[in-house]
């Protein structure tokens, strides 16, 4: 009995709010479609100028993109860009090609450095077999990385117009190939290299004075030199330093499965760059001393030996401590058979 | 020529990533490429934004000016393609790219990465068979006269795909509905049609299309 006015009253109190309710969506969808401009102005996203502008360095975003760590943005490829195309290549390329120009120039003026006495025909023990193995092994690897990394970085404008895609496609994966798994050799080679000979590289006062006298490359100065002068022991200390860059930059670059970032490879690159465009052109320079530039420098990186006449104007002060040693030592194993064992000041 | 173009109206991308389904169905690209993408700034907050970015085919193209094999090229239509055959892997596209676009299949020791993938505006690449092309390039819908899909099927129509002109006068179109100012456009009437001027223009556009009104 008494359930019923209370029924009643709900149905009515249902009713009721049901009609307000619609009569509100259609009121409400009237006035927002009588005016669509209003609308889309206040669809407006939240979007500031300010925004856009930090895409480059903004870390508050999310990518759809699996496992990506790309912001919307990479400011800084244009600028690895600019420093690669604009200053890194075309400063190699001067570098390279003006030490060429420099070498070939000073070998028409000033031409060969001869030995200023006649060669005595005792030999000197300067370069073990395992030290020459050590020293032509970083020289192929280094001459074929050379050759493979001035390919990558200037071969397009060469070989690609003169043989074609077809013998341009296979040279340059190869040379890819070449360079990216003879790098990490060479990374070996060379720290052997510089560990083996760091004893004969400290530099010494006498060193100073021979780059004071420019090394008696012009004139006929001979300043003193251990059994290594001031110019190896330079070449040395290029190797320790820049040497070491070209190799640690290179190895992040080979092996790029650590998470390195774009920012990451662009300046380990630009340093690659730097550093082995330099490093070769200083090698031809120390290629060009080791063969064409000086009489009698050849034969010891060749056979291990040096004429007694050669070590005595170039290495004078390694010269007479192998003499001491020798006048110290029994007759049969002195320089003069060519034999000596004592030739080494380490 | 006209040269053709991407636009994303940030204003109207909803996040749906329809765009990126489109691209993956339309150039069956292989596991683990996704040509396009899209990015969410403050996600979650009052401000969110997203954007869809792929390859957007530029006028002076840093992957083109780092390219140790030279494998880009640009069409008539302006749309930056490369050749497989000559790619070798390198990964400098990817470091210069200002879009994060390039992608390799794979990322492994001595820098093995197999043949760059990147948005070809579904314009296929350099190919002897129509077969070949597909296999390497994906879709070549601009050769039947068809827009790239993944603006063809845009919901919202944020992105949008076409000539320059088209997209600028479609864009100029909801800037003015939006109230936005549209002081970009005005030296466009004059004759400063220098490269400068038209980056200006770009500048100023962008600022005024993400002011709120």
């Amino acid at each position: 009995m008494t359930f019923t006015p209370i029924s009643l009253s709900w149905y009515r109190r249902l009713t009721s709010l049901a009609l307000t309710l619609l009569l509100t969506c259609v009121l409400a969808s009237s006035a927002l479609a009588s005016d669509p401009d209003a609308e889309i102005k206040q669809a407006i996203g939240g979007a500031s100028q300010e925004t856009w502008q930090d895409v480059g360095s903004t870390d508050n975003y999310i990518d759809s993109r699996a496992e990506s760590t790309y912001s919307l943005i990479n400011a800084s490829g244009e600028t690895w860009r600019q420093i690669r195309n604009t200053w890194v290549s075309p400063g190699g390329a001067i570098a390279i090609l003006g030490m060429l120009a420099v070498l070939v120039v000073f070998y028409l003026i000033v031409g060969r450095k001869t030995l200023d006495e006649p060669l005595t025909g005792r030999m000197m023990l300067r370069w073990t077999a395992l030290e020459r193995a050590l020293h032509w092994t970083m020289a192929t690897l280094f001459i074929l990385l050379a050759l493979t990394g001035l390919n990558l970085l200037f071969g397009k404008l060469i070989f690609r117009p003169l043989f074609g895609d077809g013998f341009w496609a296979p040279m340059i994966a190869g040379t890819k190939l070449v360079h990216n798994y003879l790098g990490p050799l060479f990374s070996i080679v060379l720290i052997l290299v510089l560990a083996k000979w760091l004893t004969i590289n400290i530099p010494k006062k006498h060193d100073w004075t021979w780059f004071k006298q420019g090394g008696g490359v012009v004139g006929n100065a001979h300043p003193d030199a251990g059994f290594a002068n001031g110019g190896e022991k330079a070449w040395y200390w290029l190797l320790a330093s820049a040497g070491l860059v070209v190799v640690v930059t290179g190895l992040i670059m080979d092996f790029p499965i650590f998470g390195q970032s774009r920012d990451t490879m662009q300046w380990m690159n630009v340093l690659h760059g730097i550093g082995s465009l330099g490093l070769t052109a200083v090698a031809l320079g120390h290629i060009y001393i080791g063969t064409l530039g000086m009489e009698g420098a050849f034969s010891a990186m060749k056979t291990g030996y040096v004429d007694e006449a050669w070590a005595k104007q170039h290495h004078n002060l390694w010269y007479e401590e192998v003499m001491n040693k020798a006048d110290a030592e029994p007759k049969e194993k002195a320089v003069d058979d060519g034999t000596a064992k004592a030739h080494r000041p380490n | 020529m006209t040269k053709m173009k991407f636009v994303c109206d940030a204003e109207r991308c909803i996040e749906c990533n329809g765009c990126v389904t489109a691209c993956k169905n339309a150039n069956e690209t292989a596991w683990g490429i996704q040509r396009r993408r899209v990015v969410t700034i403050d996600d979650g907050k009052p401000t969110e934004v997203s954007i869809s970015v792929a390859c957007m085919h530029c006028d002076d193209a840093p992957c083109m000016a780092v390219c140790p094999t030279d494998c880009f090229h640009k069409t008539d239509d302006g749309i930056v393609l490369h050749d497989k055959d000559l790619c070798i892997g390198c990964g400098y596209c990817l470091y210069a790219c200002p879009f994060g676009a390039p992608q390799f299949p794979k990322q492994a020791a001595f820098g093995e990465r197999g043949k760059m993938d990147k948005c070809t505006y579904c314009a296929g690449g350099p190919a002897d068979t129509k077969e070949e092309e597909y296999e390497k390039y994906g879709a070549n819908r601009i050769a039947e006269g068809k827009l790239p899909l993944c603006a063809e099927m845009c919901a919202t129509k944020a992105l949008m795909a076409g000539p320059t002109d088209t997209l600028t006068d479609l864009f100029r179109e909801r800037m003015e509905k939006r109230g936005q100012s549209l002081d970009a456009w005005q030296p466009m009437h004059n004759d400063q049609s220098s490269e400068t001027a038209a980056t200006l223009n770009l500048d100023r556009m962008a600022y005024d299309a993400s002011r709120q009104v």
